[in-house]
């Protein structure tokens, strides 16, 4: 398969933080790849990057072979949609839609065409005339990635496509990337849902600037040495407190039926030795996705270190 | 004071021919956390901004902390804290500024509201990030700045629309820790969300397909009700193609993409697995592996949009 995106040694900096420091990704003809990473760990600006809409202070970028920040040709071949994309707010649905028809130059056939495919996906052609600033967070979504998509992108790069998208819309929209990237589209999606992650066919960790992991979503759960369990019994309140402020726990879902730690590697026993002292007793469960992210980036957990790197900013 | 913290009844909007909200009734039990799900558009933003006071109702009418939205929408406003969907902050101000400055427009001032500044940034650990630019901060600290702010005037509920929508997820955990904090204190607790997990640390959940409420319980209760049978957790090789022969596998009530797997929903005669892994062996998968799981709220969701005139067309339809 062919590379449609690549780069190499990205570096880039805002003022004293150090926001891409060395990353290099790449994604072929038909692939899915997913970039996954704490708030603040430099996906954003790598799409910006990726996209040519921000310049590295240093390192390559490709796209199709060409340089998207010299060549700005090589965007037509390209699909973005921001994390905050803008669209014309006091034009409707239908409206928006046939200015970014007629700004790609598609052909009526066509455009009637996928308008009418991606409004029935998005679920949006029952409010077509309704003005874009009246839309939902989740509705406004759907529309900016129609617009994205009208043109048949080769390579489509997307920045948190599916935040406030619900779950109908969601899978619709899954449906219709696999769809994309099955005809040979290359994908690079940003997203903040592990469950998403777990669903393309590579996914990139990026943490402080710089790739962590790199690989299929089942086989960095494979290599993931960190302990994944279920805690049962116990006061949820007190066993909750106890849990957080153990050194070997990485994390801990708060609530809900079930709670859920992730584990420093070889700590098992020590946390069930302090868990029996409080009544609750731990079995182990299969690792998810999500679980190599908590284990991963466990430090962004740590709320005061949160603190502290406030005020470092 | 009424013994519900919210009390709605026939609370409807319309816009033009388009009813937004549709004749929906409820109660919130206070100090209990309520989660509110529903498709875009479905009209749950439209009653959130109904149950704050700040959008009157076309009829009907709610009891928010005593007050009603449609005849004391300001005395609404007073009792309750909002965090909405694109919640704002000064970002060129730090987080004790914006905290001033929203206190400020609450009515609070000096002593009481420097009190009340300690009290939140206690409550959502940001104590040590009080002079920290807010336009430095990264998402998830960001809405946690939003939360203080929605809770400075010390409200007995607050609406939640959407809090977490793209935050990573050890920030998500830290937020619902704060969460149920609130109402573990006592605060009712109304809130929005896209992710179907965290729908999971409701008590009660209402499900809004269309303007109407179809579906009002525990998770426990919606998922007995809305996906009746056995969920299986499949994975292996090859699932994509290979899923079309359950289609026509008698007993198989719903299969669904679920992570890199798939969940099949089947009755009682296939509930050991053995018939589905046979199928899928049979249609080209190979290293297929499966286990007994709970249903997913995301069933719930899917099953209630795709027949929201009830659960007993799912059960006997088998919806896909």
């Amino acid at each position: 398969m062919s590379t449609v995106l690549e780069t190499s040694g990205l570096f880039r900096r805002f003022g004293k933080t150090e926001a891409l420091r060395g990353v290099d990704v790449s994604v072929r003809r038909g692939e899915l790849v997913g970039l996954v990473g704490p708030d603040g760990a430099g996906k954003t600006t790598l799409v910006r990057v990726l996209a040519g809409l921000l310049a590295p202070d240093a390192g390559t970028v490709r796209v199709l072979g060409r340089d998207p920040s010299k060549d700005p040709t090589v965007r037509e071949a390209m699909g973005v949609m921001p994390q905050r994309y803008s669209l014309y707010g006091d034009l409707s649905i239908a409206e928006n839609l046939q200015f970014f028809g007629r700004l790609f130059g598609l052909r009526k056939k066509d455009f009637d065409e996928r308008t009418k495919r991606l409004l029935d996906i998005t679920r949006l052609a029952p409010f077509t005339e309704r003005r874009a600033d009246a839309l939902s967070g989740g509705m406004y979504k759907k529309l900016a990635l129609a617009c994205a998509l009208l043109h048949q992108p080769e390579v489509l790069l997307l920045d948190e496509p599916t935040n406030g998208v619900d779950p109908v819309s969601r899978r619709e929209l899954w449906e219709l990337l696999h769809e994309l990237v099955a005809q040979g589209m290359g994908v690079l999606l940003a997203t903040p849902s592990m469950d998403e992650a777990a669903r393309c066919h590579r996914v990139i960790l990026l943490d402080q600037g710089r790739v962590l992991a790199d690989g299929p979503p089942e086989l960095l759960v494979r290599e993931l040495d960190h302990p994944v369990l279920e805690v049962l019994g116990g006061d949820r309140n007190v066993v909750d407190a106890a849990l957080l402020a153990h050194p070997d726990v990485r994390a801990a879902s708060p609530a809900g039926t079930r709670l859920r730690v992730v584990l420093a590697p070889g700590s098992t026993e020590r946390v069930r030795v302090a868990l029996a002292a409080l009544g609750a007793r731990m079995t182990p469960v299969v690792a998810d996705f999500e679980d190599v992210f908590l284990a991963r980036t466990a430090h962004h957990e740590a709320v005061a270190e949160a603190g502290a790197e406030a005020r470092a900013s | 004071m009424t013994e519900h913290a919210i009390e709605v009844h026939g609370l409807s909007k319309h816009f033009g021919a388009f009813r937004a909200v549709d004749d929906v009734s409820f109660h919130v039990e206070t100090g209990e956390i309520f989660g509110y799900l529903g498709a875009n558009g479905a009209g749950k933003s439209t009653t959130i901004r109904m149950l704050c006071g700040l959008l009157g109702p076309t009829t009907g009418d709610a009891t928010v902390a005593g007050h009603s939205v449609a005849d004391d929408p300001l005395g609404v406003r007073r009792a309750i804290g909002y965090m909405s969907q694109k919640f704002s902050l000064y970002v060129d101000l730090t987080v004790e500024d914006n905290l001033a400055f929203f206190g400020g427009a609450y009515g609070l001032s000096g002593k009481h509201l420097r009190t009340r500044m300690d009290e939140v940034l206690t409550l959502v650990d940001l104590r040590d990030a009080r002079t920290a630019n807010t336009a430095d901060l990264p998402g998830g600290i960001r809405q946690r700045v939003a939360l203080a702010n929605a809770l400075l005037h010390a409200p007995r509920i607050v609406f939640l629309d959407e809090p977490t929508a793209g935050v990573d997820p050890a920030s998500r955990r830290a937020f619902w820790r704060l969460i149920r904090r609130l109402a573990n204190e006592g605060t009712t607790v109304f809130v929005t969300t896209h992710y179907m997990d965290e729908a999971e640390y409701c008590a009660r959940i209402g499900l809004m397909v269309a303007g109407r409420l179809v579906a009002l319980d525990t998770p426990s209760a919606l998922k007995t009700l809305w996906v009746p049978g056995t969920m299986l957790a499949v994975h292996g090789a090859g699932l994509g193609p290979a899923a079309r022969a359950l289609d026509t596998l008698a007993g198989v009530h719903a299969v669904e993409p679920f992570g890199a797997g798939l969940h099949v929903r089947v009755g009682a005669d296939l509930g050991d697995g053995a018939a589905v892994t046979r199928a899928l062996l049979a249609a080209g998968a190979s290293d297929v592996s499966v286990v007994v799981t709970e249903a997913s709220l995301e069933d719930v969701f899917l099953a209630a949009v795709a027949t929201p005139e009830g659960p007993a067309a799912t059960a006997a339809g088998g919806a896909k």
